[in-house]
């Protein structure tokens, strides 16, 4: 709504990396409160960065996120 | 808690062809136009209160918007920023209609904790890893295989803070697409 979801997509990614000003977050959340699609790929995003860690462990121990 | 937030958000939705009509008239630029209406719309749904029906909803939402056009023009005579590096979107633009919506959105991933403890899982997202180009590909590991921060991942590739959090957004897209269609979608 008030972000477009590929706006979206990026704040999300960029929340990964950077502190989001406080009307960044707002306006992030306002959009994942009424987007599927959007809060469906803030959960993946999470997961790769916890799959990425995996990747150095040997064996196959199962993450707790 | 506010009485019917989804029905007053309905009728703010409603007014927002009519405000982009009205910024589009003033700044002669749909993509201007377009910001200044949904900082505008989400300054009207922060502050909801304030509204608590003083006066008619569509003036009370111009009322909002006049200020959000005067501050587009403000920035758009001090800097005319230079675009992000080529297309920012690298590609992403198809999964997105003209008004940055999803196509098709994201469905969930069933599982992925599970998938963690698969080793074939590892594989395929190594795979993955090695489809990226390779300084996407690097700037992303540095950045959640090493935790190192943006600042310097920026100094070691020798770019923008900007340009850093562009190639990450492509690194994650790329990833979640290719999982995606290699592990999670059926």
């Amino acid at each position: 709504m008030m972000l477009s979801c590929r706006e979206t997509t990026r704040l999300l990614s960029q929340g990964e990396d950077r502190g989001l000003a406080f009307g960044e977050r707002v306006a992030l959340r306002v959009h994942l409160a009424i987007c599927n699609g959007c809060r469906n790929v803030n959960a993946q995003f999470r997961f790769l960065r916890v799959a990425v860690k995996s990747l150095s462990r040997d064996g196959d121990g199962k993450e707790t996120a | 808690m506010p009485a019917k937030p989804a029905e007053f958000r309905a009728q703010v939705e409603d007014l927002r062809p009519y405000l982009l009509r009205y910024a589009t008239l003033q700044l002669r630029d749909s993509a201007a136009a377009e910001d200044a209406v949904q900082e505008a719309l989400l300054a009207a749904l922060t502050g909801e209160a304030n509204f608590a029906g003083r006066s008619n909803l569509r003036t009370w939402l111009t009322g909002i918007l006049k200020h959000k056009i005067v501050d587009a023009i403000r920035r758009q005579s001090r800097e005319r920023p230079v675009r992000e590096p080529e297309s920012e979107a690298g590609g992403f633009d198809a999964l997105f209609d003209q008004r940055g919506h999803w196509e098709e959105p994201p469905g969930p991933w069933e599982q992925p904790e599970g998938a963690l403890a698969q080793k074939q899982f590892l594989a395929a997202l190594e795979q993955c890893l090695q489809g990226l180009p390779e300084r996407t590909a690097r700037a992303f590991m540095m950045r959640e295989h090493l935790g190192l921060d943006t600042d310097e991942i920026c100094k070691e590739l020798g770019i923008t803070p900007t340009h850093c959090w562009v190639m990450l957004y492509r690194a994650r897209m790329a990833l979640r697409q290719c999982l995606e269609m290699n592990w999670f979608g059926k």
